[in-house]
């Protein structure tokens, strides 16, 4: 029995292979959004099979990659002048800021704690009393849920040695902002479980497509076979091929969370400047959580290095291939940009899977 | 005797000799293990093999194993490796103070059920305490001597164009072992590691041919890290057929989910080996009775172009690079 599902997939990923393959459309500028489906994207080599006139653009949703440099410099503020211990991903730790990482940092004596999960600063700080605990606050929609729940399980233990340096973002800004340079975007799909499929929607009435997909190679695959299908027909689409996770309401707990906790602001991203209202911080009832405000972070200039093109490459006006330090003063042990560092970024996936 | 080891266990006392008695001698007994200041062995070769390790994993015991099986299995591996059959083991052993006498019985207790199974004596110890905090739980330091089989030459820089790509098992369990017990994720996967002693294996194979070009033993930094320093050593490309590598469902739902390639995952009991493609499907054959190898597959070939790279036909048809080693595992964060 199971022998014969398995063939019925494979048969129909077959089948959407050839589609792919033998699409004779119009050209068609696809981005994926998200730094997981660019990595699974690279790693199946799924360039490789696509027709000349498909172009895929890696966009800005690998959270490490679109963090400002002036963030960075924050971080390390806090880790070596108010020596507060950095609870953090570990994909952060590496991105350099104006002067140096947290990794610099750490090597001068900043206390920097990797974490997995927003809840566990949350725990450490209630475990280490004696310490000022700040947790770098960043990601999307699948992620600000969780840093809602370490603020409110901080609160809960009533304790006052946490806060949070907010740099959380919310994509649907994102989309608007970039939808010039993209013919259909490539969703990704735990963003929409949580947020649900209302802003694609719109999108389509505005004029851009979209299709919502899963992280499998066969997910991948068919929303591709769906995308190239719908795209020929010529009128803008919307299509959720990721049904088994993602309800059109999304998870309304986890919104409720995040309104409860969060509201919107604008903010920057790195390579794509200010976006109005694309940004999260902490309502004004829970600021004295707010790392910025408690510890009275100055302002920064974050300076970016010159010649490095991130900001393009998350634009998607600039291949990582075309940029000048490409795997050569900026490669993954000595990345320069924050595309180079995260395992998402589109110059490491280019540099890591080859960039045929 | 004591419930902890103390400093004065390291003193070189009477406590100390209760400890090599109690723990130690009581596992490691065999004739050439004497209270002399060195054992005196002879071989029956004109040639050896000899290597050494070190061991300093944390947590010390881990599902499936535990740090003084990992010091027996990775010295004979290394040995079996170069076609030599391991012999004689020494053992040097670096103990936190306040470590579990309890713990300590059960890691000698490991290397003695490890070592009969390797077929190997250890022939000579040391014992030291260092203070608390100066070591994490316990060190320890495994040096060997093998007797190298006659006519066998394996070698890193013997890979050639048309040379089949053997693993010995499915890969990545031992790494993801110590990590899951490491780090607190709050994923619960059974997964244990794949430690085991491997002689046995090299041995069947060599029984087949004494042709293979290629053993080595894909520890620290996994099969990926292997095949990248072999393209490297001996001026080839190598191709993999992703959809052959042998990896367990647990382990690649827990990597799919932190990010990680299982390539890069350490075993500590497979083994990756490179022959004439003739032999291939004999030497699985013969892999596939012996239980460390029950899963052995043939995962690739190696080829004239590409050289010093790892290429990967992915399960669409396409080839990519497989990402070269380098920095730390960090999983990823959404």
């Amino acid at each position: 029995m199971i022998d014969r599902i398995m063939s019925k997939r494979d048969k129909q990923k077959a089948e959407e292979l050839n589609e792919i393959r033998s699409y004779d459309g119009p050209p068609v500028r696809i981005m994926e959004v998200c730094g997981t489906h660019t990595h699974e994207i690279f790693k199946l080599g799924v360039r490789q099979i696509l027709p000349p006139q498909v172009t895929l653009i890696s966009g800005p949703g690998c959270p490490v990659c679109v963090t400002p440099v002036d963030y960075i410099d924050k971080a390390i503020y806090l880790a070596l002048e108010k020596q507060v211990t950095i609870c953090t991903f570990g994909d952060l730790v590496r991105v350099p800021g104006s002067q140096g990482s947290l990794a610099n940092a750490r090597a001068k004596g900043g206390k920097i704690q990797i974490v997995y999960s927003p809840l566990d600063a949350a725990d450490y700080a209630v475990e280490h009393p004696e310490e000022e605990v700040v947790f770098l606050s960043v990601g999307f929609e699948t992620t600000t849920p969780a840093s809602c729940l370490a603020a409110k399980r901080a609160r809960e233990a009533g304790i006052s040695n946490f806060s949070l340096l907010v740099a959380n973002k919310t994509m649907p800004s994102a989309y608007r902002a970039l939808k010039d340079s993209v013919d259909v975007y490539l969703y990704p799909g735990h963003v929409n479980a949580i947020m649900g499929t209302d802003t694609c929607r719109e999108l389509v009435q505005e004029g851009v497509s979209g299709v919502v997909a899963g992280f499998t190679a066969e997910d991948i695959i068919h929303a591709m076979a769906t995308i190239l299908k719908r795209y020929a027909q010529g009128e803008p689409f919307f299509e959720n091929c990721y049904e088994q996770v993602v309800k059109p309401d999304g998870s309304p707990g986890a919104r409720k969370l995040m309104e409860r906790w969060m509201e919107a602001c604008d903010t920057e991203w790195r390579g794509l400047g200010v976006i109005p209202g694309s940004g999260m911080r902490l309502k004004e009832e829970f600021r004295d959580m707010d790392a910025e405000i408690k510890f009275a972070v100055p302002k920064m200039q974050g300076s970016a290095p010159t010649a490095c093109r991130c900001g393009e490459v998350l634009q998607g006006k600039c291949l990582p291939t075309e940029c000048g330090l490409f795997g050569k003063a900026c490669n993954p042990l000595h990345p320069v940009g924050a595309c180079m560092v995260s395992g998402e970024g589109a110059c490491s996936a280019y540099y890591n899977y080859g960039s045929r | 005797m004591d419930k902890t080891v103390t400093l004065a266990h390291g003193a070189g006392g009477k406590q100390t000799n209760e400890l090599i008695d109690q723990v130690f001698k009581k596992h490691f007994s065999n004739p050439d293990l004497t209270s002399d200041d060195a054992a005196v062995l002879s071989l029956d070769t004109e040639k050896i093999a000899f290597t050494t390790d070190g061991f300093i994993v944390s947590p010390q015991e881990f599902p499936g194993g535990n740090i003084g099986k990992l010091s027996i299995c990775g010295t004979v591996n290394d040995l079996a490796c170069m076609g030599a059959r391991p012999r004689y083991l020494s053992c040097a052993f670096v103990i936190e103070e306040g470590y579990s006498m309890e713990k300590l019985e059960r890691i000698a207790s490991a290397m003695e059920k490890t070592a009969a199974e390797a077929g190997v004596r250890i022939v000579a110890g040391d014992t030291k305490v260092a203070g608390k905090g100066q070591v994490d739980g316990v060190f320890i330091t495994t040096t060997g001597i093998g007797t190298l089989q006659e006519g066998v030459r394996t070698s890193g820089f013997s890979a050639r164009p048309g040379d089949a790509i053997i693993v010995s098992g499915d890969i990545g369990r031992h790494g993801l072992t110590i990590l899951l017990a490491r780090e607190d994720l709050g994923i619960d996967a059974e997964v244990t590691s794949d430690c085991a002693p491997l002689w046995e294996c090299v041995e069947s194979m060599l029984g087949v041919t004494q042709d293979i070009h290629v053993i080595r033993d894909a520890t620290r930094g996994g099969v990926g890290t292997v095949l990248y320093e072999i393209a490297e050593q001996s001026g080839v490309g190598i191709l993999l057929d992703r959809a052959k590598i042998p990896v367990q469902e647990s382990v690649q739902g827990v990597c799919g989910m932190l990010g990680l390639e299982p390539l890069y995952l350490a075993c500590e009991g497979r083994l990756v080996v490179f022959a004439p493609r003739q032999y291939a499907e004999k030497l699985v054959e013969v892999l596939h009775t012996l239980k460390p190898s029950a899963q052995a597959a043939i995962i690739g070939e190696v080829t004239e172009d590409q050289p010093g790279r790892v290429v990967v036909t992915t399960e669409i048809g396409a080839q990519t690079l497989l990402p070269p080693p380098g920095g730390e595992l960090l999983p990823r964060i959404c």
